[in-house]
């Protein structure tokens, strides 16, 4: 079985937040409003975080585009009292929406803050309505939902393969921030293939993961600004 | 009838004017709530202040403080039994209702804040044990079944004697009262086993009190958000439950013995007696909370150092400053005199203890959540009128069940405060013939 891994080349990112702009599309998020918004109802699974430290004129500033990091021992499943959420065989982090009971144990326990919860009935524009992703089911009102790598994607990718008759790769299948990176400052690949690109990225010296020192070994890990 | 089942039972016979005009004021304040709790079911937890980071806020609050008063029971009933403490028998049945209500009102607090409430059979369906909410669904289940038990078991024989006295009261009433009192004949046999019922229970009841607010405490200590991670939290919680418990209990004690002319029972003696008791609970809760913080600045990690500060010194320092005030600093000054150990000091004491509890569980719920690690800004949490009126609805749903369970059942266990009596009179009985024997001896 793969282990799906992402990785995020800081010194490549613009900041451009096209990746999120693309996880709504592909995911169908709905839209909160700038009201909403305000009270932190937006669900973006794909945030962009901007960090500056430092006073003018010895400033330093660094994007930081944040999907959730599919920890291997990730502290939402952990806590999940019903199984709603769960890690699936290839290590991808999922949710259950028909079985999500909404106590957002899981948003408070994740250090990330990657996980977002239906404040309210999903809304869409109506021009947005005849653009949704048929492969993407909508999310109720009362749940948590979050970045799913793109599974449906794997899904296809599979079917597709199978279906040409060939074996099914690893580089058959991206998720759709990788896909749309303007800096392609994002890789994508199997972990367990030690010739794989996110293999070898990971033994980088730049190499480094968010929250390390919380044990939650993420799959997601970054390179340093070089 | 004897004088005490004369006073006991005068208000289950007659029924005034002001029974009916609390019970409407509460009852309305109920419906409100239950409004509120209407327009969030149709229009989504949006109509909260909650959001992104801040997952929590009132209802946890809410439900931590209510299932922590529902401690009060179990420390009155059966610390105070295992301990032979014969001053605790007119205040067990107040100290167990208030328990069941309170773990009532609690448990309806996770009820109301979960976002499909409709699923919550889930728990059960596919419950997972490595979570601690699982824990806490089941301690607080069994602390609930035990606890109805333990209001019920006492309350035997004075069904019996409402069977057998009460003659003016509705049929149905006769009805619930015959069919409760399980056949009880006051029978030596009966009393034994009864009293090896509730010794028993007494036992079990307290490792399970215990359990249930360690792991309310857990529900947030087995995270690793900052200021939650704590192994001081199941302890804390524990002190914080009882101490928050004797609060209420004072609160109903005062306003029954005045309303249902318990003078002769409520005495001086409980006060004064359960004030001491409460002097030392408000001691450990300040030693508790100043551990959490000395150890906080002192290691001064980053994260940790964000919500300690939000709490001492920023936008939730009004909340720390007032809890501190309410629970280490009023508390102490009163209680340690013997002239505020009176219904008046601690019940003006309890009031401010409630306060501060309530308060108390807030600071620990919402500042770690406003000071998420990563995050592009930190929040800032404004409950909504919604949350206020679901928590002064729930208050108001307490005490409604409180009154009415006291209008169809006797404020005091009839049968153990007699027994007290009885026990006080023998041993003065003992006292006086042993000093005459002594004396016939010494002339011998």
């Amino acid at each position: 079985m793969p282990r799906w891994t992402m990785a995020i080349d800081l010194d490549k990112c613009l900041g451009c937040q096209a990746c999120t702009l693309a996880c709504r599309m592909e995911n169908n998020t709905p839209i909160a409003g700038p009201e909403q918004a305000n009270l932190g109802r937006a669900i973006l699974w794909n945030e962009v975080i901007p960090q500056v430290e430092g006073e003018y004129p010895n400033v330093t500033a660094r994007y930081i585009p944040r999907p959730c990091m599919h920890c291997e021992d990730s502290l939402c499943t952990k806590v999940c009292p019903v199984k709603a959420t769960y890690m699936n065989e290839e290590g991808i982090v999922l949710v259950d929406y028909d079985r999500c009971i909404g106590c957002r144990f899981c948003t408070v326990a994740c250090p990330y803050t990657t996980r977002y919860f239906n404040w309210h009935e999903p809304y869409y524009p109506e021009s947005l309505k005849a653009h949704l992703n048929p492969d993407v089911p909508l999310r109720p009102k009362g749940v948590v939902e979050k970045c799913t790598f793109c599974v449906h994607r794997l899904h296809k990718a599979r079917a597709k393969a199978e279906a040409e008759g060939r074996v099914f790769q690893a580089s058959d299948y991206v998720p759709a921030c990788v896909q749309t990176c303007t800096g392609r400052a994002r890789y994508f690949g199997d972990l367990d293939d030690p010739t794989s690109l996110v293999s070898q990225l990971l033994k980088s010296p730049r190499a480094f993961h968010l929250l390390d020192e919380l044990g939650t070994h993420p799959k997601v890990f970054y390179l340093r600004e070089g | 009838m004897s004088p005490i089942e004369q006073v006991v039972f005068a208000p289950l016979r007659k029924t005034g004017v002001r029974f009916y005009l609390l019970c409407a004021i509460l009852g309305v304040l109920v419906l409100w709530g239950v409004y509120a709790y209407y327009l969030q079911i149709t229009e989504g937890l949006g109509v909260t202040g909650l959001g992104r980071p801040i997952y929590w806020g009132i209802y946890l609050t809410n439900f931590v403080f209510f299932i922590g008063i529902s401690h009060a029971g179990t420390l009155i009933s059966a610390i105070l039994r295992v301990t032979q403490a014969n001053w605790r028998r007119p205040i067990t049945r107040i100290a167990e209702a208030v328990t069941v209500f309170a773990l009532t009102v609690g448990g309806l607090q996770i009820l109301i804040d979960m976002g499909r409430p409709e699923r919550v059979l889930n728990v059960i369906l596919y419950g997972r044990y490595q979570s601690p909410f699982l824990w806490d669904f089941t301690c607080i289940s069994i602390y609930l079944m035990s606890s109805v038990t333990y209001l019920y078991l006492p309350m035997i024989p004075d069904f019996a004697r409402m069977r057998d006295k009460l003659t003016d009261i509705a049929p149905w009433r006769k009805w619930l009262y015959t069919v409760a009192a399980l056949g009880w004949k006051g029978t030596h046999e009966q009393h034994r086993r009864l009293e090896k019922a509730i010794a028993i229970l007494a036992i079990a009841i307290i490792p399970i009190a215990v359990s249930v607010h360690t792991v309310v405490s857990w529900i947030f200590g087995m995270t690793l958000q900052p200021m939650w991670h704590s192994t001081i939290f199941g302890p804390y919680f524990v002190v914080g439950a009882i101490f928050s418990g004797i609060a209420t209990l004072f609160i109903a004690m005062a306003i029954m013995q005045k309303i249902l002319h318990l003078e002769p029972w409520l005495t001086d003696k409980q006060f004064n007696y359960l004030g001491l008791l409460f002097l030392v609970m408000s001691v450990l809760w300040s030693y508790f909370t100043f551990s959490e913080y000395m150890t906080t600045f002192y290691g001064a990690l980053v994260d940790e150092m964000h919500v300690a500060n939000a709490k001492i010194f920023g936008e939730f320092n009004w909340a720390f400053w007032t809890m501190v005030l309410c629970n280490g600093i009023i508390p102490f000054v009163v209680l340690i005199r013997r002239s505020g150990r009176t219904v008046l000091g601690t019940v003006i004491v309890s009031i401010f203890v409630d306060i501060g509890m309530w308060l108390e569980r807030f600071t620990i719920v919402a500042p770690s959540l406003t000071r998420p690690r990563l995050a592009l800004e930190w929040a800032i949490y404004q409950p909504t009128w919604v949350e206020a009126s679901i928590t002064i609805g729930s208050m108001a749903l307490f005490a409604l069940l409180f009154v009415v369970f006291f209008k169809l059942f006797p404020s005091l266990a009839i049968w153990e405060v007699e027994e007290g009596e009885e026990i006080e009179e023998r041993g003065r009985l003992i006292k006086k013939l042993s000093t005459q024997d002594l004396r016939a001896m010494e002339k011998a």
